[in-house]
């Protein structure tokens, strides 16, 4: 589709916001509709409609095999990490109260940001990985 | 720090961390897969023992994830049942780990060994989760997880006949898993709630309902198809033949178990014992059902060629044991069949690990091939006569044990022709291993297999490297060890028998 012009600078213009609202979702999902999930499935569809307009090779450029690989890893190092944390703080696995982040509410409101980040992380790498990873013969 | 009160999440988030750590330290090193694979497994195994001895002393174990109290948040629950089939789990995951290493650099390409132990530990991560949660809904997710990572292990055999065999696993494990969903969808319809306990709780008031007979035909349905009961089994022997040695060894040892674990569970902790006899004849139809599949198991393996393939129809037939002393259901057959989950899980596991050892020095799979390999590899073959002759249930094995006390049980319940079917069985199983240790020891290798390579050829010992006979020989060594020193598996599994059949 590089040679479409109309859809290279749509998309250009919008990638940015669609980012945002990936952000903005994973924020919201404690309180509303959204989530980590949700939110780094938009993320991932950012950087898939990136690929498929400008290209595979000019997609992995941007975010490269190594790169989401490794972000797979680290969105459920995230998850587990502050469940463990938790542990360390007293508390039992996942129990984001007794995280020593000031009141008991807050912890726990920070607490589940920490999960959302890392699900949002995992999702969207692994949304990329199975694209790329099944697009890849008809762009070879 | 209370890691100590922390114990029984610790045994899941160990390997956890590890198939997660290990794709990051697999880009630095290829080896770093099997040393965190061996550390988590180890941990894993200490812990579990930890808390099989924590039972033993004071009690059951309850654990609330996050904090939230058993009704509403997850429990994990560590009771003699579990308790003791952690232990099972976390030994074989062990010596499997350590066996591992050799096996999986010959028989998994150099770029899939990363994956490879990632998904391992994920499977690994799988069984100690539904062995010990007291929550039916996290049950599903661990059995989800152990299930969507054994069709990935399955598929990453050497021939193309691993592909199909992992997707005919794969379409029939979503179907096992779908219909367990469902059952415990529609006992959250009925009861609301998703804890064991509760649920146990609430039950009884509701027997006669439909909606609860449904369940618990989703629940059979989907269970026996984990298990690879008889008619149901139609996915294990493709899939334990084609699969990397290593996988075959962990889950004919170990997945098959949860499977007997989770119908146990079903069985006896959410429903009652009550139940599956008076309300429905459940206990009828799996005792029949379990004898079909000893005698099944034990004809068809008669007739293959192939060595892992011979062993899968063998572990149809050993299943039925297991299902067997649960459905008789009282407390000499029930401890024999408990007592199985280990026993089974010994044996098979060595001759697995002896399958994978020939394998690798010789590539060899077919029995026919096998001749004269008592000369070649001594320790291996003398672990596989120990396995074997454990398997027929000679005495001071394991096996003798399990079905002895099975047998009592049978005679107990006064179905007495359930031991003719043990003895059939024990004889068919015999005449299976006989003819192979015959081939092993009593003929000379003419025309070995065309794959085996010049090691061979140069005659004298070509024996595994150590690191793979000496979790062998273990495992043989237990099978023995147990076989005298019962009492210790017996009382435990006596204990766990007792607490399910009610006597508290």
């Amino acid at each position: 589709m590089k040679e479409h012009i109309v859809v290279r600078t749509v998309c250009s213009i919008l990638i940015p916001f669609i980012q945002l609202f990936a952000l903005y979702v994973v924020a919201n999902g404690e309180s509303s509709p959204g989530g980590g999930f949700q939110g780094g499935v938009i993320l991932g569809a950012s950087i898939i409609l990136y690929a498929i307009v400008f290209g595979m090779k000019s997609g992995r450029k941007r975010v490269s095999e190594r790169l989401s690989d490794l972000l797979i890893s680290a969105g459920v190092l995230i998850y587990a990490g502050v469940g463990l944390l938790a542990i360390f703080a007293g508390g039992a696995y996942l129990e984001y109260g007794a995280l020593p982040l000031g009141t008991k509410k807050l912890a726990s409101h920070l607490g589940i940001y920490g999960i959302e980040i890392g699900v949002a992380i995992t999702v969207a790498a692994v949304m990329i990985t199975i694209f790329f990873e099944t697009a890849r013969h008809e762009d070879d | 720090m209370n890691l100590v009160s922390n114990i029984p999440v610790l045994v899941i988030i160990i390997p956890l961390f590890s198939a997660i750590l290990i794709p990051v330290f697999g880009r630095i090193s290829r080896s770093f897969g099997w040393y965190i694979s061996l550390f988590a497994t180890f941990f894993s195994f200490i812990i579990s023992i930890s808390l099989l001895n924590t039972v033993l002393t004071t009690g059951k174990i309850s654990y609330r994830l996050g904090g939230w109290e058993p009704p509403w948040g997850i429990e994990y629950l560590v009771d003699y049942l579990n308790g003791y089939v952690l232990v099972v789990v976390g030994l074989i995951a062990f010596i499997v780990t350590v066996f591992a290493k050799k096996s999986v650099e010959k028989e998994i390409d150099a770029d899939k060994i990363t994956p490879f132990y990632s998904v391992y530990m994920l499977f690994i991560t799988g069984l100690m989760g539904i062995i010990i949660t007291g929550d039916i809904f996290n049950l599903y997710v661990f059995i989800e997880i152990a299930s969507l990572s054994s069709y990935a292990l399955v598929a990453m055999g050497r021939k193309r006949a691993a592909l199909m065999a992992s997707y005919n696993y794969l379409i029939l494990g979503t179907i096992a898993a779908t219909f367990i969903l469902l059952g415990i969808g529609y006992l959250y319809m009925v009861t609301g709630t998703l804890n064991m306990a509760d649920l146990s709780r609430r039950l009884p008031a509701l027997y006669n309902s439909k909606v609860v007979l449904t369940a618990f035909a989703f629940f059979t349905v989907g269970i026996s198809l984990k298990l690879a009961l008889f008619p149901l089994h139609i996915w294990m022997p493709n899939a334990y033949t084609f699969s990397p040695s290593v996988v075959s060894a962990i889950m004919a040892s170990t997945a098959t178990k949860y499977g007997a674990y989770i119908l146990i569970r079903i069985m006896f902790s959410v429903f009652t014992l009550d139940f599956d006899i008076r309300v429905i004849p459940f206990n009828e139809i799996l005792v029949f059902l379990s004898s079909v599949a000893i005698i099944a198991g034990s004809v068809i393996a008669l007739a293959q060629t192939n060595l892992r393939r011979m062993l899968a129809y063998s572990s149809v037939g050993q299943i039925g044991y297991i299902v067997l002393g649960a459905a008789i259901a009282n407390q000499l057959a029930m401890t024999g069949g408990l007592i199985h989950i280990l026993n089974h899980a010994l044996m098979k596991g060595t001759l697995f690990l002896v399958a994978g050892s020939i394998l690798y020095m010789t590539g060899i799979e077919e029995i026919s091939d096998l001749n004269g390999m008592g000369r070649k590899m001594p320790l291996t073959m003398a672990a596989f006569t120990i396995g074997a002759l454990s398997m027929i249930g000679f005495p001071l094995t394991v096996g003798f044990v399990s079905k002895w006390y099975l047998a009592l049980g049978a005679l107990d319940a006064g179905m007495w022709p359930l031991v003719l079917v043990i003895i059939i069985s024990s004889l068919l199983t015999a005449v299976y291993f006989g003819r192979i240790i015959e081939r092993i020891y009593f003929r000379d290798s003419i025309g070995a297999g065309e794959d085996s390579n010049q090691i061979i050829g140069q005659s004298g010992q070509s024996e595994a490297p150590m690191s793979m006979v000496l979790p062998t020989l273990i495992l043989a060594g237990l099978c023995i060890v147990f076989g005298i020193a019962a009492f210790f598996p017996v009382s435990i599994a006596a204990k766990a028998a007792n607490m399910l059949l009610g006597g508290g």
